[in-house]
């Protein structure tokens, strides 16, 4: 008891110490900016002290222990490991796209905020003190355990470890992505470059240390995920409200927001932009409706426009600009209904007026209405039983003394979480405040710097574009166009602050990031080498064996996911969402039933896995573009991220059904129940 | 009392807890989003409840929950072993 005591009070100590450094080098960063520190150069400066600084972690921390390497020498006591399951937990969108997410979609983007926190409950509730109680190493070698009987335990196992494969994979490739993102956006270097410098820090932690190098890095990169959101948010808060706690202070500045709204609705200005946008979509209709002829008269024009520019001698800009027009121009007539299509939705998404951020579930009609909120219910759903079900973080709840810690490390987790997430609207209302406020209605010629530096930071996909289409000189609201990661990313210039602060939102994107790849990773490879190695291929290996296999295969599952999110993904970024669904579906039922229904057994078990997974993967695939389905497939109108909905019913329903048409569990698992539900 | 019925009444009202506080979350999260149209007419310092239960309410809410688990299982669990040793 005063061991463990001692060792608690160490960790304070030292992490205290830790924060303190990271604010005074704060300190250190900002006084060189003030003497003419160059931007790059303080992007640099953020992005590599912090890698040396888990690096560093990671090898004080290096162990091939296997109580160590798996589940940390279970003695993270419950406030630490509730740090580090946060920043495991709180991922590189959560961190950087979600207060974008809520600013463009109002209440409707809440669904994040409500699932990803509500679904912590049933953590707390069903899954943590028993897993602890249990005592093993991985989410197979629970439901391993549990549903014993007729075939082989490994049937469980397999099952187990390629539905948390398929889950933490493409959650993986999506984290690696974004510190990709997040290094070549900061520092200018090639992504593919940042991506292999993000994977060279999270190898470094993992690969010597595993979960004990990786528990300890995650507490350091929760702390300075955490600093990097608060004090541009707190800095804004205190610019429009006068009160530094933004989560309190913001309900004023959303009944300003909502004046701001009504004038904006209505300004003819706005409604001058709009229809412009809208006669472009008639346009493009016209076009789509005569093709293929359109798109030859199309081309023939620019083509045309482009010589009689060069024998008029016009500016090198105007003709640089046309040819770059007619390069862009459709190859074919197939393409140019496909752009022209896209061109056209796009059109009349801004020919729309702006939604009321405070309402819920707009739409035209009671029924469109009724769809966005049984879609919100049905994403809600997904999200929290997909976070009950995610193994890497359901594998932290291993690493207490106890069991009693494990709760109470729940506890700590969403208290962590909570922290972040009910920063989140607030940051949304007081950027869209700030926006609707000061730069609707500025003067074109005097757009505030952070708007004209983060156009140019990525000119293919240009994170924020303002074009004078009506030509009267004045912003409209109409005319801004913003990506979901603007938001965060100008927060630190919108509040008036140095750019040190945006160097250290770049460090807090990547800490958010490399937090939850560390985790994702060895979570994959643990299920690799202790599920299918160990337990399935060779149980006789020895336990120094077992750790050097787990480390040859992190560094492969790191390699493999590395190259495959450099080939930039579009479509496994639009899964990720989709993986808290198959989460869901697939584990969800039988972790749930595993403890509190006495007569689920194996075949239960198997046959619920596969039927939730099966149903999940049907729907998506049936659904999303990216497959080949189409939304004319929905069911009741339901998103295909929400496929959970149909996949969880049908997982438990599997469950029970076969359950109680075979034989009831054995004796082995009435004594393995028994443990459990023991105190 | 025999071991095995302490046993039992341990994990009853465990199950028993473990149902009232789902039966919570559940009432919550579902009337918080379901109600949502209804409830946002009204305001709470500012907010429009419904924007405030979604935003901030509802996670405070689960943290609760937890909290309170954690707390009133430890109180179990420590009735359970005093009356081990008695």
């Amino acid at each position: 008891m005063t061991k463990a005591k001692t060792f608690f009070q160490r960790l304070c100590r030292y992490y205290l110490l830790y924060t303190v450094g990271f604010v005074l080098f704060l300190f250190g960063v900002a006084i060189l900016e003030h003497e003419g520190f160059p931007r790059v150069w303080i992007g640099y400066v953020f992005m590599f002290s912090t890698i040396v600084v888990y690096a560093t972690i990671g090898v004080i921390s290096r162990t091939s222990d296997v109580l160590e390497y798996y589940v940390a020498g279970r003695r993270v006591p419950a406030f630490f490991n509730g740090m580090a399951t946060a920043a495991d937990w709180i991922s590189a969108a959560s961190f950087i796209s979600l207060a974008g997410g809520l600013y463009l979609w109002g209440f409707d983007g809440l669904a994040y905020i409500m699932g990803w926190t509500g679904g912590f409950v049933l953590v707390a509730l069903l899954i943590a003190p028993y897993l602890r109680k249990f005592g093993q190493y991985t989410i197979p070698d629970y439901l391993a355990a549990r549903y014993t009987g007729q075939y082989s335990t490994n049937v469980v196992r397999v099952i187990a470890v390629i539905a948390t494969i398929i889950v933490s994979f493409t959650y993986v490739v999506a984290q690696i992505y974004g510190v990709g993102l997040i290094t070549s956006r900061f520092t200018g270097v090639d992504f593919s470059v940042g991506i292999f410098l993000g994977l060279a820090s999270i190898l470094v932690c993992s690969f010597l240390g595993g979960m004990r190098a990786v528990t300890w890095t995650q507490v350091a990169q929760y702390i300075i995920l955490i600093i990097a959101y608060m004090i541009p948010v707190v800095w804004l808060s205190m610019k429009h409200t006068n009160m530094p706690v933004p989560p309190i202070a913001y309900g004023s500045a959303i009944a300003q927001l909502t004046e701001r709204e009504k004038v904006l609705i209505d300004d003819p200005k706005e409604k001058e932009v709009r229809a412009i946008f809208r006669q472009r979509a008639y346009d493009l209709d016209d076009r789509l409706a005569s093709l293929p002829e359109s798109w030859e008269n199309g081309r023939a024009e620019i083509q045309h426009n482009l010589e009689a520019l060069k024998l008029g001698n016009a500016a090198l800009q105007d003709i640089k600009q046309t040819g770059r027009e007619l390069a862009a121009y459709p190859r074919d007539a197939d393409e140019a209904e496909r752009v022209w299509k896209e061109e056209r939705a796009l059109n009349l998404e801004l020919a729309k007026p702006p939604t009321r951020h405070t309402e819920p579930f707009p739409g035209d009609s009671e029924e469109a209405s009724n769809i966005k909120r049984n879609n919100f219910l049905a994403l809600v759903f997904c999200l929290m039983l997909g976070t009950a079900a995610l193994p890497h973080v359901l594998v932290r709840y291993y690493t207490t003394p106890s069991v009693k810690e494990a709760r109470h490390s729940v506890a700590w987790t969403l208290f962590f979480i909570m922290a972040l997430y009910i920063t989140i609207p607030a940051l949304a209302v007081l950027v869209k405040y700030d926006i609707y406020s000061s730069l609707v209605g500025s003067n074109f010629s005097q757009l505030p710097e952070w708007v004209s530096y983060w156009a140019n930071i990525d000119k293919l996909h240009p994170l924020v574009s303002i074009n004078d289409v009506n030509r009267d000189g004045i912003v409209q609201l109409a005319e801004i166009v913003m990506d979901v990661d603007i938001v965060v990313l100008a927060t630190p210039e919108i509040a008036g602050l140095p750019y040190v602060i945006s160097g250290l939102i770049a460090a807090g994107g990547l800490a958010a990031a490399l937090s939850t790849a560390d985790g994702l990773l060895l979570t994959i490879s643990n299920a690799l080498s202790h599920d299918i190695y160990y337990k399935t291929v060779d149980p006789e290996a020895s336990t120094q064996k077992r750790v050097t296999v787990s480390k040859l295969l992190l560094l492969m599952v790191a390699l493999v996911a590395a190259y495959v999110a450099s080939m930039k993904p579009g479509d496994i970024l639009s899964l990720v969402g989709a993986a808290f669904s198959l989460a869901a579906s697939a584990l969800f039922p039988a972790l749930a039933l595993g403890v509190f229904w006495k007569r689920a057994n194996q075949q239960g078990a198997i046959a619920g896995m596969l039927v939730g997974f099966s149903v999940c993967a049907y729907y998506m695939i049936h659904t999303l573009p990216a497959f080949g389905g189409s939304a004319a497939g929905q069911w009741f109108n339901i998103a295909p991220i929400s496929a959970g909905v149909f996949g969880v019913p049908a997982g438990f329903c599997a469950i029970i059904m076969v359950s109680l048409l075979t034989r009831a569990p054995d004796q082995r698992t009435e004594d393995l129940l028994k443990h459990l539900r023991s105190p | 009392m025999p071991v095995s019925d302490r046993a039992r009444l341990y994990w009853r009202r465990t199950r028993s807890m473990t149902l009232w506080l789902l039966l919570l979350w559940f009432t919550v999260t579902f009337s918080a989003i379901f109600f949502a149209r209804q409830l946002s007419v009204y305001t709470f310092l500012g907010w429009p409840i419904s924007f405030f239960m979604a935003a901030q309410g509802s996670i405070l809410i689960f943290v609760g929950i937890i909290a309170f688990y954690g707390w009133r299982m430890q109180r179990l669990d420590d009735a359970y072993n005093n009356n081990d040793e008695s």
